[in-house]
């Protein structure tokens, strides 16, 4: 059910951080877990995995295309392997391996990007990865996930690890702020709507989904009824939570920390001409980035609740 | 391992030649070459060397094999059908609609398959995981991988010779055919490789050079390779492109190129 209540967003840690302290959860639970690295390890925080289990933790150096591949060794041999790296290098340079190696034969190989979007900030393009959903949705079989905070990346750690398939998960460098409540519940293939609305619904995954919170905020104050969906799962997308957006409001805004060639709003778009058609609009990267404070470069590269609330007013007067 | 008769193994390998020659005819494409050029290594392989059981292919204590240059696979689909696992009588739908002899080695098709292969230069590191995890488990199980020669160029394929040295890796074993010829032409004209036994040394793999077509030298090779503890050990079988058919043999012309009905017949009286 959608929440009645406004949101208080506190801040909260990077998805990145949820995932590593997870991971440690999950090792001691699972045996089976283990982990590849190529030389990130501090970045993507599997280091707290390394300490606690090193002879479940393989340093691969900085060659990727072979990490991916140990990894689909390790798990037709029975393991749990979650190979991490920042997501504009595992993706792309083991794009190959998890063609032919991980997603053609189905191998259990669960892939983790972090430093995903432009949000990374300071380090620039190169390390900013904003093509990684394309590419992963890309892949048949493969299951594609980008949580929006520390509680739903700590549900989608587990959930990940309990399915039997290929599975990449997108995590962030920033810390972002925390939208569930400890007891929410998470699955795969589920959108989640976390405010009710009539006119307009909003859309994302990752840090977007805070940005469209607070987007419905500045749009109700306008007599504007905006819905708010998160979509932690891009692929299998939630068609009946597409379907019953667009049949009830009419119009949907997918708001992503990724090029808008690709990723969720391809995916919603799809889904919609094949339910509903309904009027949309677009929030995403266009183009690379440059250096800067993570927060600067959201609000340059226009992805900030401000962004989402004008892409809504247009949608909304679309309809007309 | 077992001891048997050479000249039981001598006519074992002459039927695997005569299969592949059927098959790529049959078929109208394929790679014939290099998959003559691999049938004593896979014999010896898969008849002395590997703990196996053709029924209970998914035996965790099982030796696992990998055909990196997966388009040998009419050399593999011969062996494991002769070893038991899937049905000689199909061998010539290879590359056929809905046969489980797939145009390159494909594990939806053959569970009993350790990889999907193809694509040049994962073979290796798929290899590495697999000893990661028997070595992390406390399994005997060994795993070994052919590589191509040509497929030896890829980057890859040193990724992986690293990490295995490095990590101590001596439950893998690397097997390169070293046939000298690829797709366009001879290897020491594409990209040469040499010195080769010396590029694996300095990577801290234990190298074995030896006669691959020659089935004494090819078990003293793998006896080698299990008696090596403490490193990786790469097998390099100096091999015949086509070997067993005269017109074949050092062509490059049947890398990938499937033989006619009356070529097929001179094959296979030369195999007789």
């Amino acid at each position: 059910m959608a929440a009645k209540t406004k949101y208080e967003l506190k801040m909260g840690s990077a998805t990145r951080e949820a995932f590593g302290k997870t991971l440690v959860q999950l090792g001691k639970e699972n045996k089976d877990v283990v982990v590849c690295d190529a030389d990130l390890s501090k970045s993507t925080m599997v280091h707290w995995f390394a300490q606690e289990f090193p002879e479940r933790f393989f340093t691969c150096g900085i060659a990727e295309a072979n990490m991916v591949a140990i990894g689909a060794g390790l798990a037709s041999s029975g393991k749990i392997p979650f190979v991490a790296s920042f997501s504009a290098f595992v993706m792309t340079k083991g794009f190959e391996q998890l063609r032919v190696t991980v997603a053609y034969p189905n191998v259990n190989v669960k892939v983790v990007g972090t430093h995903s979007g432009i949000s990374i900030g300071e380090d620039g393009p190169s390390q900013m990865s904003i093509e990684d959903l394309s590419l992963a949705t890309a892949l048949p079989g493969f299951t594609v996930l980008s949580p929006a905070d520390e509680v739903s990346m700590a549900a989608f750690v587990r959930l990940a690890a309990a399915h039997n398939g290929p599975v990449f998960l997108r995590a962030g460098r920033a810390k972002v702020p925390v939208v569930y409540g400890p007891d929410q519940q998470f699955a795969i293939g589920k959108g989640i709507e976390l405010l009710d609305g009539s006119d307009v619904t909003l859309m994302a995954h990752g840090l977007m989904v805070a940005e469209s919170i607070r987007a419905a905020e500045i749009l109700e104050a306008e007599g504007i009824s905006a819905r708010v969906v998160d979509m932690p799962t891009i692929k299998p997308l939630d068609n009946e939570i597409v379907a019953k957006a667009a049949r009830e409001t009419g119009a949907i805004v997918v708001g992503e920390e990724h090029l808008v060639d690709g990723g969720l709003g391809v995916k919603v778009a799809q889904a919609v001409a094949l339910s509903h058609p309904c009027i949309m609009e677009f929030v995403g990267v266009t183009t690379y980035a440059e250096s800067g404070t993570p927060e600067g470069l959201l609000q340059k590269y226009g992805m900030t609740a401000a962004n989402m609330a004008a892409a809504a007013r247009r949608a909304v007067a679309r309809k007309k | 391992m077992q001891t048997r008769d050479i000249h039981e193994l001598e006519d074992f390998c002459k039927k695997i030649r005569r299969h592949i020659v059927e098959m790529i005819t049959e078929a109208k494409s394929g790679h014939p070459g290099g998959s003559l050029s691999a049938v004593e290594t896979l014999a010896v392989l898969y008849r002395e060397v590997m703990r196996h059981d053709a029924k209970n292919p998914q035996w965790a204590e099982r030796d696992r094999f990998i055909l990196g240059k997966g388009h040998a696979c009419p050399v593999l689909y011969a062996v494991m059908a002769e070893c038991g696992y899937t049905p000689v009588d199909q061998l010539k739908t290879l590359r056929k609609m809905g046969s489980i002899y797939q145009g390159h080695p494909d594990r939806r098709f053959i569970p009993a398959l350790e990889a999907s292969t193809g694509s040049l230069g994962q073979g290796l590191s798929v290899a590495i995981g697999m000893g990661l995890a028997a070595r992390m488990d406390g399994n005997p199980s060994r795993t070994f991988v052919m590589l191509g020669d040509g497929e030896i160029q890829e980057g890859q394929i040193w990724e992986a010779a690293m990490f295995a040295a490095f990590h101590k890796l001596d439950n893998i074993v690397a097997i390169v055919d070293y046939n000298k010829i690829q797709l366009d032409g001879f290897v020491k004209d594409i990209m040469d490789l040499e010195p080769l036994g010396d590029k694996w040394r300095s990577f801290g793999w234990h190298v074995v050079d030896f006669d691959g077509h020659d089935l004494q030298a090819v078990r003293n090779a793998f006896a080698e390779a299990a008696a090596t503890k403490g490193k990786p050990t790469v097998l390099l079988a100096n091999t015949i492109k086509g070997k067993g058919v005269s017109f074949m043999e050092n062509n490059p012309k049947f890398h990938g190129m499937a033989p006619t009905k009356e070529e097929c017949d001179k094959a296979l009286k030369e195999l007789a």
